[in-house]
Protein backbone atom coordinates (compact mmCIF):
# COMPACT_ATOMS: atom_id res chain seq x y z
CA UNK A 1 0.00 0.00 0.00
CA UNK A 2 1.36 3.38 -1.06
CA UNK A 3 0.79 6.29 1.27
CA UNK A 4 1.07 9.90 0.09
CA UNK A 5 1.45 12.75 2.57
CA UNK A 6 1.20 16.35 1.30
CA UNK A 7 2.95 18.86 3.56
CA UNK A 8 3.07 22.66 3.66
CA UNK A 9 5.79 25.04 4.76
CA UNK A 10 4.15 27.67 6.97
CA UNK A 11 5.02 30.40 9.44
CA UNK A 12 6.17 28.59 12.58
CA UNK A 13 3.45 27.86 15.12
CA UNK A 14 5.17 29.96 17.78
CA UNK A 15 5.73 33.05 15.65
CA UNK A 16 3.14 35.83 15.73
CA UNK A 17 1.99 36.86 12.26
CA UNK A 18 2.70 40.52 11.42
CA UNK A 19 0.60 42.31 8.86
CA UNK A 20 2.59 44.24 6.22
CA UNK A 21 2.25 48.01 6.39
CA UNK A 22 0.93 48.15 2.81
CA UNK A 23 -1.87 45.73 3.85
CA UNK A 24 -0.95 43.31 1.06
CA UNK A 25 -0.51 40.33 3.34
CA UNK A 26 1.48 38.87 6.22
CA UNK A 27 5.22 39.55 6.40
CA UNK A 28 7.10 36.29 5.86
CA UNK A 29 10.58 37.73 5.35
CA UNK A 30 13.21 36.65 7.86
CA UNK A 31 10.84 34.66 10.04
CA UNK A 32 11.06 31.05 11.14
CA UNK A 33 9.14 28.68 8.87
CA UNK A 34 8.23 25.08 9.73
CA UNK A 35 6.14 22.17 8.59
CA UNK A 36 2.44 22.79 9.25
CA UNK A 37 1.83 21.06 12.63
CA UNK A 38 -1.11 18.97 11.38
CA UNK A 39 1.03 17.77 8.46
CA UNK A 40 3.65 16.57 10.95
CA UNK A 41 0.95 14.42 12.52
CA UNK A 42 0.08 13.08 9.05
CA UNK A 43 3.73 12.23 8.37
CA UNK A 44 3.98 10.46 11.72
CA UNK A 45 0.90 8.38 10.93
CA UNK A 46 2.32 7.32 7.55
CA UNK A 47 5.64 6.35 9.11
CA UNK A 48 3.83 4.31 11.74
CA UNK A 49 1.85 2.51 9.02
CA UNK A 50 5.13 1.62 7.37
CA UNK A 51 6.70 0.47 10.63
CA UNK A 52 3.63 -1.72 11.21
CA UNK A 53 4.13 -3.28 7.78
CA UNK A 54 0.82 -1.88 6.47
CA UNK A 55 2.39 0.68 4.13
CA UNK A 56 4.94 -0.48 1.58
CA UNK A 57 6.02 2.96 0.45
CA UNK A 58 5.61 6.45 1.89
CA UNK A 59 5.93 9.57 -0.24
CA UNK A 60 6.01 13.14 1.05
CA UNK A 61 4.99 15.88 -1.39
CA UNK A 62 5.15 19.65 -1.03
CA UNK A 63 4.09 22.42 -3.38
CA UNK A 64 5.94 25.66 -2.78
CA UNK A 65 9.15 27.65 -3.16
CA UNK A 66 12.67 26.19 -3.29
CA UNK A 67 12.77 26.19 0.51
CA UNK A 68 9.81 23.78 0.64
CA UNK A 69 12.54 21.19 0.05
CA UNK A 70 13.57 21.70 3.68
CA UNK A 71 10.04 20.77 4.73
CA UNK A 72 10.21 17.64 2.57
CA UNK A 73 13.57 16.78 4.17
CA UNK A 74 11.91 17.07 7.59
CA UNK A 75 9.39 14.45 6.48
CA UNK A 76 12.16 12.26 5.11
CA UNK A 77 14.08 12.58 8.38
CA UNK A 78 10.97 11.46 10.26
CA UNK A 79 11.02 8.30 8.16
CA UNK A 80 9.23 8.89 4.84
CA UNK A 81 10.84 7.06 1.89
CA UNK A 82 11.07 9.74 -0.77
CA UNK A 83 9.88 13.19 -1.74
CA UNK A 84 8.17 15.05 -4.56
CA UNK A 85 8.63 18.81 -4.80
CA UNK A 86 6.41 20.87 -7.08
CA UNK A 87 8.23 24.18 -7.23
CA UNK A 88 6.31 27.44 -7.42
CA UNK A 89 6.75 30.84 -5.83
CA UNK A 90 3.05 31.67 -6.10
CA UNK A 91 0.86 31.57 -2.99
CA UNK A 92 -1.60 29.11 -4.49
CA UNK A 93 -5.15 28.52 -3.35
CA UNK A 94 -6.39 25.16 -2.04
CA UNK A 95 -8.28 24.41 -5.28
CA UNK A 96 -5.10 24.68 -7.40
CA UNK A 97 -3.12 22.73 -4.79
CA UNK A 98 -5.78 19.99 -4.71
CA UNK A 99 -5.69 19.70 -8.51
CA UNK A 100 -1.91 19.31 -8.49
CA UNK A 101 -2.02 16.81 -5.65
CA UNK A 102 -4.60 14.81 -7.62
CA UNK A 103 -2.14 14.62 -10.52
CA UNK A 104 0.65 13.50 -8.16
CA UNK A 105 -1.58 10.93 -6.42
CA UNK A 106 -2.62 9.44 -9.75
CA UNK A 107 0.93 9.35 -11.10
CA UNK A 108 2.11 7.63 -7.91
CA UNK A 109 -0.84 5.24 -7.70
CA UNK A 110 -1.45 6.18 -4.05
CA UNK A 111 -3.86 4.02 -2.04
CA UNK A 112 -4.09 6.33 0.94
CA UNK A 113 -3.51 10.04 1.40
CA UNK A 114 -2.99 11.37 4.91
CA UNK A 115 -2.75 15.14 5.34
CA UNK A 116 -3.31 17.87 7.91
CA UNK A 117 -6.91 18.99 8.47
CA UNK A 118 -5.90 22.61 7.95
CA UNK A 119 -2.83 24.74 7.41
CA UNK A 120 -2.31 27.24 10.19
CA UNK A 121 -1.46 30.11 7.84
CA UNK A 122 -4.48 30.65 5.60
CA UNK A 123 -6.83 28.54 7.74
CA UNK A 124 -8.97 27.44 4.76
CA UNK A 125 -9.21 23.81 5.90
CA UNK A 126 -10.36 22.85 2.43
CA UNK A 127 -7.50 21.17 0.54
CA UNK A 128 -8.19 17.67 1.91
CA UNK A 129 -11.90 17.73 1.11
CA UNK A 130 -11.26 19.16 -2.35
CA UNK A 131 -8.62 16.55 -3.16
CA UNK A 132 -10.87 13.70 -2.02
CA UNK A 133 -13.71 15.00 -4.19
CA UNK A 134 -11.51 15.49 -7.27
CA UNK A 135 -10.29 11.89 -6.88
CA UNK A 136 -13.84 10.68 -6.11
CA UNK A 137 -12.47 9.13 -2.92
CA UNK A 138 -14.24 8.95 0.43
CA UNK A 139 -12.87 11.12 3.23
CA UNK A 140 -12.36 10.69 6.94
CA UNK A 141 -11.79 14.22 8.18
CA UNK A 142 -10.30 15.30 11.51
CA UNK A 143 -9.09 11.79 12.34
CA UNK A 144 -8.57 10.80 15.96
CA UNK A 145 -7.48 7.25 15.06
CA UNK A 146 -7.39 5.01 12.00
CA UNK A 147 -7.39 1.25 11.45
CA UNK A 148 -6.79 -0.44 8.10
CA UNK A 149 -8.32 -3.83 7.42
CA UNK A 150 -8.00 -5.23 3.90
CA UNK A 151 -9.56 -2.83 1.45
CA UNK A 152 -11.19 -0.63 4.05
CA UNK A 153 -10.11 1.97 6.55
CA UNK A 154 -12.02 2.74 9.73
CA UNK A 155 -11.62 6.32 10.86
CA UNK A 156 -12.64 7.69 14.23
CA UNK A 157 -13.30 11.39 13.64
CA UNK A 158 -13.36 14.37 15.96
CA UNK A 159 -16.79 16.00 15.65
CA UNK A 160 -18.52 18.75 17.61
CA UNK A 161 -19.83 16.98 20.68
CA UNK A 162 -17.67 13.86 20.55
CA UNK A 163 -16.39 11.18 18.20
CA UNK A 164 -17.84 9.58 15.08
CA UNK A 165 -16.66 6.40 13.39
CA UNK A 166 -16.91 5.89 9.64
CA UNK A 167 -15.69 3.06 7.42
CA UNK A 168 -14.25 4.01 4.04
CA UNK A 169 -13.44 1.90 1.00
CA UNK A 170 -9.84 2.35 -0.12
CA UNK A 171 -8.39 4.28 -1.82
CA UNK A 172 -9.29 6.94 0.70
CA UNK A 173 -8.17 10.24 2.16
CA UNK A 174 -7.76 11.01 5.84
CA UNK A 175 -7.15 14.42 7.39
CA UNK A 176 -5.24 14.44 10.66
CA UNK A 177 -6.46 16.08 13.84
CA UNK A 178 -4.49 16.82 16.97
CA UNK A 179 -4.93 13.56 18.85
CA UNK A 180 -4.15 11.14 16.00
CA UNK A 181 -0.60 10.76 17.34
CA UNK A 182 2.33 12.65 18.76
CA UNK A 183 4.92 13.27 16.04
CA UNK A 184 8.47 12.10 16.73
CA UNK A 185 11.55 14.26 16.64
CA UNK A 186 13.92 13.24 13.87
CA UNK A 187 17.15 11.79 15.24
CA UNK A 188 20.49 13.10 14.00
CA UNK A 189 21.35 9.86 12.14
CA UNK A 190 17.95 9.99 10.44
CA UNK A 191 18.46 13.64 9.51
CA UNK A 192 21.78 12.63 7.88
CA UNK A 193 20.13 9.67 6.16
CA UNK A 194 17.35 11.92 4.85
CA UNK A 195 19.90 13.99 2.93
CA UNK A 196 20.49 11.01 0.67
CA UNK A 197 16.83 10.21 0.06
CA UNK A 198 15.58 11.24 -3.40
CA UNK A 199 13.35 14.25 -4.05
CA UNK A 200 11.78 14.41 -7.48
CA UNK A 201 11.40 17.95 -8.86
CA UNK A 202 8.28 18.98 -10.77
CA UNK A 203 6.58 22.19 -11.86
CA UNK A 204 2.86 23.10 -11.94
CA UNK A 205 3.16 23.03 -15.77
CA UNK A 206 4.37 19.38 -15.61
CA UNK A 207 1.13 18.56 -13.86
CA UNK A 208 -1.00 20.42 -16.41
CA UNK A 209 -2.93 22.42 -13.83
CA UNK A 210 -4.31 25.94 -14.26
CA UNK A 211 -3.28 27.68 -11.04
CA UNK A 212 -4.90 31.07 -11.67
CA UNK A 213 -6.30 32.38 -8.36
CA UNK A 214 -10.06 32.62 -7.89
CA UNK A 215 -9.94 34.99 -4.95
CA UNK A 216 -8.48 38.48 -5.01
CA UNK A 217 -7.06 39.60 -1.70
CA UNK A 218 -8.14 43.23 -1.49
CA UNK A 219 -6.41 43.88 1.81
CA UNK A 220 -5.05 42.23 4.92
CA UNK A 221 -5.40 44.17 8.16
CA UNK A 222 -4.75 43.80 11.86
CA UNK A 223 -7.75 42.55 13.83
CA UNK A 224 -9.49 44.98 16.16
CA UNK A 225 -7.40 45.09 19.30
CA UNK A 226 -8.90 44.27 22.64
CA UNK A 227 -7.91 46.52 25.51
CA UNK A 228 -6.50 45.02 28.66
CA UNK A 229 -8.78 45.61 31.64
CA UNK A 230 -7.98 45.74 35.32
CA UNK A 231 -6.41 43.39 37.85
CA UNK A 232 -8.60 42.46 40.78
CA UNK A 233 -7.28 41.78 44.28
CA UNK A 234 -9.05 38.54 45.09
CA UNK A 235 -11.89 36.18 44.24
CA UNK A 236 -14.40 38.31 46.17
CA UNK A 237 -13.61 41.37 44.09
CA UNK A 238 -13.77 39.30 40.89
CA UNK A 239 -17.29 38.14 41.75
CA UNK A 240 -18.29 41.69 42.69
CA UNK A 241 -17.01 43.11 39.37
CA UNK A 242 -18.61 40.38 37.27
CA UNK A 243 -21.93 40.80 39.09
CA UNK A 244 -22.21 44.51 39.72
CA UNK A 245 -20.00 46.16 37.09
CA UNK A 246 -20.18 43.86 34.06
CA UNK A 247 -23.54 42.32 34.95
CA UNK A 248 -22.67 38.97 33.41
CA UNK A 249 -23.37 36.66 36.37
CA UNK B 1 -29.20 36.30 -6.54
CA UNK B 2 -30.37 33.03 -5.00
CA UNK B 3 -28.64 31.67 -1.90
CA UNK B 4 -28.83 28.20 -0.40
CA UNK B 5 -28.18 27.87 3.35
CA UNK B 6 -27.54 24.36 4.65
CA UNK B 7 -29.20 23.74 8.01
CA UNK B 8 -27.31 22.58 11.09
CA UNK B 9 -29.47 20.03 12.92
CA UNK B 10 -29.59 16.58 14.49
CA UNK B 11 -32.79 15.40 12.73
CA UNK B 12 -34.79 16.46 15.78
CA UNK B 13 -33.93 20.06 16.45
CA UNK B 14 -32.67 22.92 14.33
CA UNK B 15 -29.48 24.49 15.69
CA UNK B 16 -28.91 28.19 16.27
CA UNK B 17 -25.93 28.07 13.86
CA UNK B 18 -28.50 27.94 11.05
CA UNK B 19 -30.13 31.22 12.14
CA UNK B 20 -26.71 32.89 12.25
CA UNK B 21 -25.78 31.57 8.81
CA UNK B 22 -29.06 32.99 7.47
CA UNK B 23 -28.04 36.40 8.85
CA UNK B 24 -24.77 36.20 6.90
CA UNK B 25 -26.75 35.24 3.77
CA UNK B 26 -29.14 38.15 4.33
CA UNK B 27 -26.20 40.55 4.22
CA UNK B 28 -25.40 39.28 0.71
CA UNK B 29 -28.98 40.05 -0.38
CA UNK B 30 -31.28 37.98 -2.57
CA UNK B 31 -33.60 35.02 -2.10
CA UNK B 32 -32.61 32.63 0.66
CA UNK B 33 -33.66 28.98 0.74
CA UNK B 34 -32.71 26.47 3.44
CA UNK B 35 -31.70 22.90 2.74
CA UNK B 36 -32.55 20.42 5.48
CA UNK B 37 -30.75 17.20 4.59
CA UNK B 38 -31.39 14.37 7.02
CA UNK B 39 -33.64 11.50 7.93
CA UNK B 40 -36.96 11.79 9.75
CA UNK B 41 -36.41 15.51 10.18
CA UNK B 42 -39.94 16.91 9.76
CA UNK B 43 -39.71 19.00 12.93
CA UNK B 44 -36.47 20.56 11.67
CA UNK B 45 -38.13 21.58 8.40
CA UNK B 46 -40.99 23.19 10.32
CA UNK B 47 -38.54 25.11 12.52
CA UNK B 48 -36.47 26.25 9.54
CA UNK B 49 -39.58 27.62 7.80
CA UNK B 50 -40.01 30.07 10.69
CA UNK B 51 -36.64 31.74 10.26
CA UNK B 52 -36.97 35.38 9.15
CA UNK B 53 -36.03 36.22 5.59
CA UNK B 54 -36.27 32.68 4.23
CA UNK B 55 -38.15 32.06 0.98
CA UNK B 56 -38.37 28.27 0.95
CA UNK B 57 -37.20 25.21 2.86
CA UNK B 58 -36.17 22.15 0.88
CA UNK B 59 -36.18 18.80 2.65
CA UNK B 60 -34.01 15.99 1.29
CA UNK B 61 -34.30 12.65 3.06
CA UNK B 62 -31.99 9.64 2.76
CA UNK B 63 -30.56 7.06 5.16
CA UNK B 64 -27.00 8.30 4.55
CA UNK B 65 -28.09 11.84 5.42
CA UNK B 66 -29.02 10.87 8.96
CA UNK B 67 -25.37 11.51 9.87
CA UNK B 68 -24.72 13.80 6.90
CA UNK B 69 -21.94 11.68 5.38
CA UNK B 70 -19.55 13.81 3.31
CA UNK B 71 -20.12 12.09 -0.03
CA UNK B 72 -23.91 12.11 0.41
CA UNK B 73 -24.01 15.80 1.34
CA UNK B 74 -21.78 16.61 -1.63
CA UNK B 75 -24.23 14.91 -4.01
CA UNK B 76 -27.27 16.69 -2.57
CA UNK B 77 -25.77 20.19 -2.46
CA UNK B 78 -24.07 19.97 -5.87
CA UNK B 79 -27.37 18.67 -7.29
CA UNK B 80 -29.20 21.78 -6.06
CA UNK B 81 -26.55 24.32 -7.05
CA UNK B 82 -27.89 24.64 -10.60
CA UNK B 83 -30.53 26.89 -9.04
CA UNK B 84 -28.28 28.95 -6.77
CA UNK B 85 -25.50 31.52 -6.96
CA UNK B 86 -24.11 30.79 -3.50
CA UNK B 87 -24.21 28.16 -0.78
CA UNK B 88 -23.54 29.01 2.86
CA UNK B 89 -23.10 26.72 5.85
CA UNK B 90 -21.81 27.14 9.40
CA UNK B 91 -18.13 26.28 9.93
CA UNK B 92 -18.98 23.41 12.28
CA UNK B 93 -17.43 19.95 11.83
CA UNK B 94 -20.59 18.79 10.01
CA UNK B 95 -20.20 21.27 7.19
CA UNK B 96 -16.40 21.49 7.14
CA UNK B 97 -16.62 17.80 6.26
CA UNK B 98 -18.28 18.23 2.86
CA UNK B 99 -18.24 21.90 1.79
CA UNK B 100 -14.74 21.63 0.25
CA UNK B 101 -16.05 18.67 -1.77
CA UNK B 102 -18.90 20.83 -3.06
CA UNK B 103 -16.45 23.61 -3.98
CA UNK B 104 -14.14 21.22 -5.84
CA UNK B 105 -17.01 19.67 -7.80
CA UNK B 106 -18.25 23.15 -8.78
CA UNK B 107 -14.65 24.16 -9.58
CA UNK B 108 -14.69 27.14 -7.23
CA UNK B 109 -12.46 28.22 -4.35
CA UNK B 110 -14.23 27.90 -1.01
CA UNK B 111 -14.25 31.00 1.19
CA UNK B 112 -13.84 29.60 4.69
CA UNK B 113 -15.04 30.91 8.05
CA UNK B 114 -16.16 34.37 7.01
CA UNK B 115 -16.70 36.92 9.77
CA UNK B 116 -18.02 39.71 7.56
CA UNK B 117 -19.91 40.29 4.33
CA UNK B 118 -18.87 43.37 2.35
CA UNK B 119 -20.93 42.69 -0.79
CA UNK B 120 -22.25 39.78 -2.85
CA UNK B 121 -18.72 38.75 -3.77
CA UNK B 122 -16.46 40.26 -1.08
CA UNK B 123 -15.95 38.82 2.38
CA UNK B 124 -13.79 39.20 5.47
CA UNK B 125 -12.14 36.13 6.96
CA UNK B 126 -9.56 35.61 9.68
CA UNK B 127 -6.20 34.09 8.72
CA UNK B 128 -3.19 33.14 10.85
CA UNK B 129 -5.37 32.26 13.83
CA UNK B 130 -7.13 35.60 13.62
CA UNK B 131 -3.90 37.59 13.80
CA UNK B 132 -4.79 39.06 10.44
CA UNK B 133 -8.10 39.73 8.71
CA UNK B 134 -8.21 39.22 4.94
CA UNK B 135 -10.75 40.93 2.72
CA UNK B 136 -11.19 38.70 -0.33
CA UNK B 137 -13.20 39.08 -3.50
CA UNK B 138 -14.34 35.93 -5.26
CA UNK B 139 -14.19 35.84 -9.05
CA UNK B 140 -15.99 32.49 -9.20
CA UNK B 141 -19.48 32.52 -10.68
CA UNK B 142 -20.79 30.50 -7.73
CA UNK B 143 -19.72 31.05 -4.13
CA UNK B 144 -19.13 28.28 -1.60
CA UNK B 145 -18.88 29.82 1.87
CA UNK B 146 -18.56 28.62 5.43
CA UNK B 147 -19.58 31.04 8.16
CA UNK B 148 -17.95 31.73 11.53
CA UNK B 149 -21.26 31.87 13.36
CA UNK B 150 -19.94 33.75 16.40
CA UNK B 151 -19.58 36.79 14.11
CA UNK B 152 -23.28 36.97 13.19
CA UNK B 153 -26.44 37.47 15.26
CA UNK B 154 -29.19 34.87 14.96
CA UNK B 155 -32.07 35.65 12.59
CA UNK B 156 -35.51 35.84 14.21
CA UNK B 157 -38.30 33.30 14.01
CA UNK B 158 -41.39 35.09 12.76
CA UNK B 159 -41.26 33.92 9.16
CA UNK B 160 -43.37 31.46 7.24
CA UNK B 161 -41.42 30.01 4.32
CA UNK B 162 -42.87 27.45 1.93
CA UNK B 163 -41.63 23.86 2.25
CA UNK B 164 -41.01 21.18 -0.35
CA UNK B 165 -39.15 17.91 -0.80
CA UNK B 166 -36.45 17.08 -3.33
CA UNK B 167 -34.85 13.81 -4.41
CA UNK B 168 -31.43 13.15 -2.94
CA UNK B 169 -29.84 11.77 -6.11
CA UNK B 170 -27.56 9.73 -3.86
CA UNK B 171 -26.14 6.58 -5.46
CA UNK B 172 -23.69 3.99 -4.13
CA UNK B 173 -21.36 5.42 -1.48
CA UNK B 174 -17.80 4.46 -0.62
CA UNK B 175 -18.27 5.36 3.03
CA UNK B 176 -20.59 4.23 5.79
CA UNK B 177 -21.47 5.36 9.29
CA UNK B 178 -20.33 2.92 11.97
CA UNK B 179 -21.03 4.62 15.28
CA UNK B 180 -20.94 7.74 17.37
CA UNK B 181 -19.81 8.49 20.86
CA UNK B 182 -21.19 11.80 21.99
CA UNK B 183 -20.01 13.45 25.16
CA UNK B 184 -22.95 13.29 27.54
CA UNK B 185 -23.35 16.51 29.39
CA UNK B 186 -26.10 18.43 31.10
CA UNK B 187 -24.16 21.59 30.46
CA UNK B 188 -24.95 23.93 27.56
CA UNK B 189 -23.19 23.37 24.26
CA UNK B 190 -19.84 25.18 24.13
CA UNK B 191 -20.51 27.37 21.10
CA UNK B 192 -24.02 28.33 22.25
CA UNK B 193 -23.36 28.91 25.96
CA UNK B 194 -23.79 32.36 27.54
CA UNK B 195 -20.93 31.61 29.92
CA UNK B 196 -17.85 29.49 29.28
CA UNK B 197 -15.21 28.46 31.79
CA UNK B 198 -12.04 27.00 30.32
CA UNK B 199 -8.97 25.41 31.83
CA UNK B 200 -5.46 25.27 30.45
CA UNK B 201 -2.19 23.52 31.10
CA UNK B 202 -2.07 25.21 34.50
CA UNK B 203 -4.88 22.90 35.65
CA UNK B 204 -2.19 20.24 35.96
CA UNK B 205 -4.41 17.22 35.34
CA UNK B 206 -7.80 16.11 34.04
CA UNK B 207 -8.80 15.34 37.63
CA UNK B 208 -8.28 18.99 38.58
CA UNK B 209 -10.90 20.10 36.03
CA UNK B 210 -13.36 19.06 38.78
CA UNK B 211 -12.41 22.37 40.41
CA UNK B 212 -14.19 24.10 37.50
CA UNK B 213 -17.32 21.97 37.68
CA UNK B 214 -18.91 23.53 40.74
CA UNK B 215 -18.37 26.98 39.26
CA UNK B 216 -19.75 25.87 35.89
CA UNK B 217 -22.82 24.49 37.69
CA UNK B 218 -23.43 27.76 39.51
CA UNK B 219 -23.02 29.86 36.37
CA UNK B 220 -24.80 27.48 33.99
CA UNK B 221 -21.56 27.54 32.02
CA UNK B 222 -20.15 25.28 29.33
CA UNK B 223 -16.67 23.90 29.98
CA UNK B 224 -13.82 24.41 27.54
CA UNK B 225 -10.07 24.04 27.37
CA UNK B 226 -6.97 25.30 25.65
CA UNK B 227 -5.15 23.19 23.09
CA UNK B 228 -2.38 22.66 25.65
CA UNK B 229 -4.87 21.00 28.02
CA UNK B 230 -6.17 18.80 25.19
CA UNK B 231 -2.63 17.95 24.07
CA UNK B 232 -1.79 16.96 27.63
CA UNK B 233 -4.79 14.59 27.60
CA UNK B 234 -6.62 16.38 30.43
CA UNK B 235 -9.93 16.69 28.54
CA UNK B 236 -11.54 15.61 25.24
CA UNK B 237 -10.71 17.39 21.99
CA UNK B 238 -14.25 18.70 21.53
CA UNK B 239 -13.64 21.00 24.51
CA UNK B 240 -10.90 22.78 22.60
CA UNK B 241 -11.33 26.53 22.09
CA UNK B 242 -9.04 28.19 19.59
CA UNK B 243 -7.72 28.24 16.05
CA UNK B 244 -7.85 24.48 15.64
CA UNK B 245 -10.88 23.95 17.85
CA UNK B 246 -14.06 25.91 18.40
CA UNK B 247 -14.76 29.62 18.28
CA UNK B 248 -16.88 30.96 21.07
CA UNK B 249 -18.25 34.42 21.87
CA UNK B 250 -20.16 34.13 25.15
CA UNK B 251 -21.25 36.95 27.45
CA UNK B 252 -18.60 35.81 29.93
CA UNK B 253 -15.48 33.77 29.28
CA UNK B 254 -13.43 32.67 32.27
CA UNK B 255 -9.91 31.47 31.46
CA UNK B 256 -8.24 29.51 34.24
CA UNK B 257 -4.59 28.49 34.09
CA UNK B 258 -4.48 29.51 30.43
CA UNK B 259 -1.45 31.55 29.39
CA UNK B 260 -3.22 33.00 26.35
CA UNK B 261 -1.35 31.70 23.31
CA UNK B 262 -2.42 33.45 20.11
CA UNK B 263 -4.06 30.23 18.94
CA UNK B 264 -6.32 30.19 21.99
CA UNK B 265 -7.14 33.89 21.81
CA UNK B 266 -8.27 33.32 18.22
CA UNK B 267 -11.18 31.27 19.51
CA UNK B 268 -12.42 33.45 22.37
CA UNK B 269 -11.39 37.07 22.00
CA UNK B 270 -14.82 38.08 20.70
CA UNK B 271 -16.34 37.23 24.10
CA UNK B 272 -18.17 40.18 25.67
CA UNK B 273 -16.39 39.96 29.01
CA UNK B 274 -13.22 37.99 29.69
CA UNK B 275 -12.01 37.09 33.17
CA UNK B 276 -8.69 35.34 33.72
CA UNK B 277 -7.11 33.57 36.66
CA UNK B 278 -3.42 32.84 36.31
CA UNK B 279 -0.49 32.85 38.70
CA UNK B 280 1.84 34.42 36.12
CA UNK B 281 1.12 38.15 36.08
CA UNK B 282 2.88 38.47 32.71
CA UNK B 283 0.67 35.88 31.02
CA UNK B 284 -0.61 37.22 27.67
CA UNK B 285 -4.18 36.33 28.67
CA UNK B 286 -4.18 39.43 30.91
CA UNK B 287 -3.70 41.62 27.83
CA UNK B 288 -7.19 40.71 26.64
CA UNK B 289 -8.91 40.10 29.98
CA UNK B 290 -11.34 42.67 31.35
CA UNK B 291 -10.77 41.31 34.84
CA UNK B 292 -7.54 39.58 35.76
CA UNK B 293 -6.81 37.76 39.01
CA UNK B 294 -3.15 36.94 39.59
CA UNK B 295 -3.38 33.95 41.90
CA UNK B 296 -2.69 30.25 42.33
CA UNK B 297 -5.76 28.69 40.75
CA UNK B 298 -5.87 25.87 43.32
CA UNK B 299 -6.44 28.48 45.99
CA UNK B 300 -8.47 30.93 43.89
CA UNK B 301 -11.01 28.51 42.42
CA UNK B 302 -12.47 27.29 45.75
CA UNK B 303 -12.58 30.89 46.93
CA UNK B 304 -14.27 31.99 43.70
CA UNK B 305 -16.89 29.26 44.08
CA UNK B 306 -17.50 30.23 47.72
CA UNK B 307 -17.83 33.90 46.77
CA UNK B 308 -20.34 33.03 44.05
CA UNK B 309 -22.32 31.14 46.67
CA UNK B 310 -22.15 34.12 49.04
CA UNK B 311 -23.29 36.47 46.28
CA UNK B 312 -26.29 34.24 45.66
CA UNK B 313 -25.25 33.26 42.16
Amino acid sequence: MKVLVPVKRVLDYNVKARVKSDKSGVDLSNVKMSMNPFDEIAVEEAVRLQEAGTATETIVVSIGPAKAQETIRTGLAMGMDRGVHVQTDDDLEPLAIAKMLKAVAEAEGADLIVMGKQAIDNDYGSTGGMLAALLDWPIGSAANSIAIDGGAITVVKEIDGGLQTVKLQMPALVTADLRLNEPRYASLPNIMKAKKKPIEAKTPADLGVDTAPRLKTLKVTEPAAREAGIKVEDAAQLVDKLKNEAGVI
Amino acid sequence: MAILVVAEHDNTSLKDATHKTVTAATKMGGDIDILVAGKGMKSVIAAAAKIDGVRAVIGVEHASLERQLAEAMETVVVGLMGNYDAVLAADTTTHKNYMPRVAAKLDVQQISSITGVESTDTFIRPIYAGNAMATVQSTDSKKVITVRTTAFAAAGESGSASTSDADSGIGALKSEFVGEELTKSDRPELTAAKTVISGGRGMGSGENFKLLEGIADKLGAAMGASRAAVDAGFVPNDWQVGQTGKSVAPQLYIAVGISGAIQHLAGMKDSKVIAAINKDEDAPIFQVADYGLVADLFKALPEFEAELEKAGV
